[in-house]
């Protein structure tokens, strides 16, 4: 396995008494896709806070690109190459798609037009391009996960944090969408996901980690991951991992 | 079995667009009906023109023996149909108990302490946590608290518009199990959904809605071997 280009260790933060994430290390290896999963209210996204500087931590560290970024600023972080998304998306309603991607690549653009331009081609990467000048507010919920994702490329990320891009989109969205993660990682973006889409999980996941009350309870293979029966039982259900493990059988 | 809702040739949309070009669907009672359909379709302001969020332009809404077409939507929720809203929109600084009391604003007040029980029955979890202030729960909490705030108005119809939106797969399990359960006592659900085959699973009859038109249309199991959901809406 190639270095790691994002190292966690021991992280932990308390929100009161309760114990939000405790004691959490993960090395995200360089070009990898790799994703985050555990039930709802298990720290996934309070994590993805902790690596990106949203949140400060308790206790443990934080090392990209070799450099100990533990406690720095959000923007500190992401001119080093380490961008998140955000769940619920919330662009500038009233400005165009152009406009809205354009304010990631100000990041490193100080030029208009230059940002304006790189935003354009931002866009066609993930099939933005036929809506550059529709005011954000027009996008219908897939358009608007694509614009997120727009938003955070055009800061030229090594590392990119997506949490649950794949929320609310149907069936048919997910399929179109899946390719357009995975090109990414093809042009050299490293990813680690957020997702509750599992079968988007095993279809592009190399490794996944399962996060539960904080803790992670298991890592690995994705179709290793889902057959463990701690996994299982905290996360998939019995129906879900049925369903996968069908799947798997038939190829 | 008889018709519960009945809505015919609705046209409704937001300023000079029109979103549904004239949709006819019907839930019978003890049903629950599917809805499926692309983001941008208009399920959702189906639902809210039904509930008199938004208005109609042409077009009936029948239910339970009523004339509801154009109605106020106090008066939509006096009738007994009841939104369980996308996104669960429910008031983050109020308490567990209070966002449930709220479901009993305008219908079923008189009863409110014993519906207060029968949905803590539903869901323990939501009588351990009945002082925590809402938006401090998980995804799948507030979802609960959602639909329990939905139960307190005694319901005829449930429209639950995408329920399963951000929860694990685990969670997703246990609201279909519950789906279930409500349904078993007999409540009709309108059940508006991304998660298309788990819910083309439990429902009886589905509806699947294009460009603001009702594409297909049909039972349910109909619909999961018909090739053309297949293609549009299950990606296989």
């Amino acid at each position: 396995m190639s270095e790691a280009l994002l190292q966690a260790r021991n992280l932990s933060v308390a929100f009161g008494g309760l114990k939000a994430v405790q004691d959490v290390s993960l090395d995200v290896p360089q070009g990898s896709l790799t994703a985050l999963v555990g039930p709802n209210g298990a720290g996934k996204t309070t994590l993805f806070a902790l690596l990106s500087g949203f949140l400060k931590p308790d206790s443990g560290s934080v090392h990209f690109l070799g450099r100990n970024i533990t406690g720095h600023a959000p923007h500190e972080s992401a001119r080093l190459g380490l961008t998140r998304t955000f769940q619920v998306v919330q662009p500038f309603g009233a400005q165009t798609v152009r406009q809205n991607i354009a304010v990631g690549a100000h990041l490193r653009l100080a030029d208009r037009r230059e940002a304006l331009a790189l935003a354009e081609s931002v866009a066609v990467r993930v099939n933005l391009g036929a809506v550059l000048d529709k005011p954000a507010a027009d996008l219908t919920v897939a358009g608007r996960k694509r614009l997120e994702l727009a938003r955070a490329l055009a800061t030229r990320p090594r590392l990119l944090l997506l949490d649950e891009v794949l929320a609310g989109l149907n069936p048919s969205e997910i399929e179109e969408m899946i390719p357009v993660v995975r090109n990414l990682v093809d042009e050299g973006v490293t990813v680690l996901m957020i997702e509750h889409v599992m079968r988007a999980v095993m279809s592009l996941a190399e490794q996944v980690w399962v996060l539960a009350q904080g803790c992670l309870i298991a890592s690995g293979p994705p179709s290793e991951v889902t057959r463990d029966p701690g996994v299982v039982e905290a996360y998939l259900g019995h129906g879900a991992a049925a369903r996968l493990a069908a799947r798997g059988a038939r190829g | 079995m008889s018709a519960l809702l009945e809505v015919e040739g609705l046209r409704s949309g937001y300023g000079p667009v029109e979103v549904l070009h004239g949709v006819d669907l019907t839930v019978n009672a003890g049903e629950i009906v599917v809805l499926l359909g692309s983001n941008g379709a208009g399920k959702s302001t189906l639902n809210n023109t039904l509930c008199g969020l938004c208005r109609r332009r042409e077009g009936t809404v029948r239910f339970d023996g009523q004339d509801l077409t154009g109605r106020h939507y106090r008066d939509v929720v006096r009738a007994g149909l009841i939104q369980v809203p996308e996104g669960r929109r429910v008031f983050p600084n109020l308490s567990v108990r209070e966002n449930l009391e709220l479901g009993s604003f305008a219908r079923a007040r008189a009863r409110r302490a014993a519906n207060l029980e029968k949905v803590l029955d539903i869901f323990p979890r939501l009588r351990e946590r009945l002082m925590q202030l809402a938006g401090t729960m998980s995804g799948g909490e507030q979802q609960m608290l959602a639909i329990g705030r939905g139960l307190m108005a005694e319901p005829r119809l449930l429209i639950l518009d995408e329920p399963s939106l951000g929860l694990s797969p685990l969670m997703v399990e246990e609201l279909f199990g519950l789906i279930l359960r409500l349904h078993g006592d007999g409540l009709s659900i309108l059940l508006v959904e991304q998660n298309v085959a788990q819910s083309l699973e439990i429902g009886q009859r589905a509806y699947v809605l294009e460009n603001g038109m009702v594409r297909h249309s049909g039972a349910c199991p109909d619909l999961l071997a018909s090739d053309d959901v297949r293609r549009a809406y299950l990606g296989v």
